[in-house]
C-alpha cells in the first residue's frame, strides 16, 4: 500500500519541516512539502496544516490561508472521507475554513504560551486518536498566541463527540490550572461531525522523538500512526 | 454618473460571551490601578478604513457588507461586524 501525505506550505509557515520529518523519518511515510497555491487532492490520501503564521496570521490567525486554494482542495478530501488534519495554525485555519466547529481567540494571558502539557483523550474514534485508548494522557507541548478555544455550540459538540482532546494534569484530571490558555472546558482540540478531519492547538510532531522530549515519552507518534491505520482502514 | 468614492470605517469586536483580555487588561491592571475606578468596562477590537469606489453612500455600504459576509472579514462565531462610518471622499 503506496501511503502518500501532503503538509502544506503556506507563506509564514514554520512546522512544515517538522511534520515532514517526523511523517517521511519517523513514521517512515511518504510525505511531500507542497506549496499552497501547487495543491493537488488527486494525488494524496490525507493532508496536514502545520503549525506556523500563515500570512503573518493578519486580520485573524487562519482567515487569509482559509481563502487560499489549498482549502478547497483539502476540501474534496474532506468531504469523501479523507484525513484532513489541522495543527495549531492549522487547526486556526480549519476552523476560519468552516471544516471545523468554534475559534481560536487570544490565550487569556495574553501572552504566547510555549510549554509542555497534558492532554486527554476524549474521542479515540477520530482520523488521528484510533490507536489511543479513551482517557490516556498525552505529553506534547504547545507553542501559541491564539489558543483559546470558544465555540456557542458547546452543548452540541459533547452530544455528537467532537471534543477529542482536553487539557489535563498529568492523572488526567481536567483541573484550570491544566488549561493553559483559558480555552472552554479545557478543549485541545476537536473534530467534524465525519471524524475524519482534526484540528489540536498542540504540536505532536514535536513529541515524536525521545530526544527532543525532556521525559523520554513520544506521545505525537500515537498521533501520526492512527491517521496512517485511518488511511489504510479507508483503503481496506 | 459616474462611480465616486467612499471612506468606510468599520470596527471588529469579539461577542460579549467572548471574553477580552486585551481590554480586560487595559481596565483592570492600567486604569482602575491609575485612580479611573469610574471606568467599569474596556473591550478592544479590531478597526479597518477602507476606500472603495461606489455609487453612492449606500451602495458603499452593501459592497462592504457583503464583503464582511463574504470573506468572513470577521468571524461570525465570535465576533460582531460594526459599520462606523461612511463618508464621500
Amino acid at each position: 500500500m503506496n501511503i502518500k501525505i501532503a503538509v502544506i506550505q503556506f507563506p509564514g509557515a514554520n512546522c512544515d519541516l517538522d511534520a515532514i520529518h517526523v511523517l517521511n523519518n519517523v513514521i517512515n511515510v511518504k510525505t511531500d512539502l507542497v506549496w499552497h497555491n501547487h495543491f493537488k487532492e488527486e494525488k494524496y490520501d490525507g493532508v496536514i496544516l502545520p503549525g506556523g503564521f500563515a500570512f503573518g496570521d493578519y486580520l485573524r490567525a487562519g482567515i487569509i490561508a482559509a481563502h487560499s486554494p489549498a482549502i478547497e482542495e483539502a476540501r474534496i478530501m474532506l468531504k469523501d472521507g479523507r484525513p484532513v488534519v489541522g495543527i495549531c495554525n492549522g487547526f486556526q485555519v480549519l476552523t476560519e475554513a468552516q471544516f471545523l466547529p468554534g475559534a481560536l481567540l487570544q490565550n487569556d494571558s495574553l501572552k504566547f504560551a510555549c510549554k509542555w502539557v497534558n492532554l486527554k483523550v476524549e474521542n479515540n474514534n477520530t482520523a488521528c486518536t484510533n490507536k489511543m485508548n479513551l482517557g490516556d494522557v498525552l505529553a506534547i507541548p504547545i507553542a501559541h498566541g491564539e489558543g483559546r478555544y470558544y465555540t456557542d455550540k458547546l452543548k452540541e459538540l459533547e452530544e455528537n463527540n467532537q471534543i477529542v482532546f482536553k487539557y489535563s494534569t498529568e492523572e488526567g484530571e481536567l483541573t484550570e490550572e491544566a488549561n493553559p490558555n483559558g480555552s472552554l472546558e479545557n478543549i485541545a482540540g476537536v473534530c467534524n461531525l465525519e471524524q475524519n478531519c482534526v484540528g489540536l492547538m498542540p504540536h505532536p510532531e514535536r513529541a515524536s522523538e525521545e530526544i527532543i522530549s525532556p521525559k523520554g515519552t513520544i506521545h505525537g507518534q500515537i498521533f501520526f500512526k492512527s491517521m496512517i491505520e485511518f488511511i489504510k482502514r479507508r483503503l481496506a | 454618473m459616474a462611480p465616486q468614492e467612499f471612506e468606510v470605517e468599520i470596527t471588529l469586536m469579539n461577542k460579549p460571551a467572548a471574553k477580552d483580555p486585551v481590554g480586560a487588561t487595559i481596565q483592570k491592571d492600567l486604569l482602575a490601578k491609575k485612580g479611573y475606578d469610574m471606568i467599569s468596562n474596556v473591550r478592544s477590537g479590531q478597526f479597518l478604513r477602507i476606500h472603495l469606489k461606489a455609487e453612492d453612500e449606500n451602495e458603499a455600504k452593501e459592497i462592504i457588507e457583503k464583503m464582511c459576509n463574504d470573506l468572513r472579514i470577521f468571524n461570525p462565531v465570535t465576533q460582531n461586524l460594526t459599520i462606523l462610518k461612511v463618508s464621500k471622499l
